[in-house]
């Protein structure tokens, strides 16, 4: 058994227990952690991380920006932009999506707006449980 | 003449009253302001402290990289100073304590022959050098009350922007230090160049409880590279939360001392109206009675010189 914790900047904003917990590495695609995994500190990328709880269940956690440690039992993912599911504004990512692909057509190496864009599918993503 | 001076007493204690009042009412807003403040400086720890500890097994994993922010410059040209104040004054010693500290460190730059760069936070600090002709790089204001994450981070990035581009060659924190609801202490830290790895590893309060060598991913150099601004985010971030909470905690201190105050010179001037209501009414007794002496002397005579008279006459 895991013991996972979502640590913010401001406060510890998710902390459970997992069987299982995969993350999206930059450069190093999806990786899994099970109890027992060698310790780990990898650099994550614009992605989620899902955290497959003892249930059976599964929260997903959209992280923008972070790192993940992986030390005997214990896995901590520091982010300083992070949303569960619930936090994520729909509405908001799909208007983001939209100007950011606005943005893309007119102007094919705007950096800005493929991180936006990034992000905005990120949300979707999360939100939608696809 | 009789009641004026306690006329002019009555309005003072009202005014005194109604300043009692006010500062009892700050006293009580900085009380759970310094409250909360202190839980959100505690809920930020962890964060603080798992990089520490990240950082720590990095160091541990042997890895040491060439990072802008490591830079030593062989002679400081410049000195950055970062100073931590409040927008609102009415908190003690609090503001200016913090200004005399970072004061000095300009002019510690200076006796090294270095020039100085201010960077300015809260409104007090920056009236106060303004007045002075002290040239200030970088102002913000309205963020140290209730600091947030992206307020730190805005500050750290000009502040790591300044140093990377060589801007400035070291830059001094100057904050209070939050030790407990009693005791804030004015703390001048080391903000830039930071440390190498292995110094912030057995400085830190990580809890690396872990043993065991690490995978690091994409590389321990990409890894630290990546965390490294992120530090010096949160060191500045903590700072920030620890500044919060000292100020509420000094205007609590403030302000009870002045509700203190008040009450005392209260009671001190009630006693005084006391005195002169009670020299006001015994003049006006003194005046009645001589008066109605002046009146009824022929009727006091009489009675008065009757006995005797009778005495005489027996």
């Amino acid at each position: 058994m895991f013991q996972v914790e979502l640590v913010s900047p401001e406060d510890i904003s998710y902390s459970g227990e997992a069987e299982m917990v995969i993350a999206r590495t930059v450069e190093g695609g999806d990786i899994a952690f099970q109890p027992g995994h060698v310790p780990f500190i990898g650099v994550l990328a614009v992605w989620s991380v899902d955290v497959i709880r003892p249930d059976g269940g599964r929260d997903t956690i959209a992280v923008h920006q972070g790192f993940v440690q992986v030390a005997g039992t214990k896995v901590s993912i520091l982010s300083d932009v992070s949303e569960s599911a619930g936090d994520i504004d729909v509405a908001r990512a799909e208007a983001a999506k939209s100007t950011a692909e606005a943005a893309l057509a007119a102007d094919r190496d705007d950096e800005d707006a493929a991180a936006s864009l990034a992000r905005a599918d990120l949300r979707l993503r999360v939100a939608t449980g696809a | 003449m009789a009641g004026g001076k306690e006329r002019v007493l009555r309005r003072r204690i009202g005014s005194v009253q109604n300043t009692k009042k006010i500062t009892r009412a700050m006293e009580l807003i900085a009380a759970t302001r310094v409250v909360k403040a202190q839980q959100r400086a505690r809920a930020a720890k962890p964060y603080a402290e798992q990089i520490t500890s990240v950082i720590e097994n990095l160091a541990a994993g042997g890895a040491e990289v060439d990072h802008p922010l490591l830079r030593q410059a062989e002679t400081v040209e410049r000195v950055g100073v970062v100073v931590i104040s409040s927008d609102r004054g009415l908190a003690g010693p609090y503001n200016s304590s913090v200004i005399r500290a970072a004061e000095r460190q300009v002019q510690n730059a200076r006796s090294e022959g270095a020039d100085y760069s201010l960077i300015v936070i809260g409104k007090k600090a920056r009236d106060y050098f303004a007045f002075r002709n002290f040239a200030i790089d970088s102002y913000t204001e309205g963020i140290s009350d209730n600091p947030t994450y992206e307020d730190a981070r805005r500050v750290a990035e000009t502040v790591a922007e300044a140093f990377t581009e060589g801007r400035v060659d070291r830059v001094e924190l100057v904050y209070t230090e939050f030790l407990s609801i009693g005791s804030q202490k004015v703390a001048t830290r080391r903000f830039l160049p930071l440390e190498s790895t292995e110094t912030i590893a057995t400085e830190g309060g990580g809890d690396a409880g872990a043993s065991g060598s690490f995978e690091f991913e994409p590389s321990p150099e990409a890894v630290l590279a990546a965390l490294l601004p992120r530090y010096v985010e949160a060191r500045l971030f903590g700072a920030l939360l620890e500044s919060a909470a000292s100020e509420h905690a000094n205007r609590q201190r403030a302000m009870k001392a002045a509700t203190d105050n008040a009450e005392e010179l209260i009671v001190k001037l009630s006693r005084e109206m006391n005195r002169a209501r009670q020299d006001a009414i015994t003049t006006e007794i003194m005046e009645i009675v001589s008066g109605a002496e002046a009146l009824g002397s022929d009727d006091q005579d009489d009675t008065i010189e009757e006995p005797v008279a009778a005495g005489a006459g027996a």
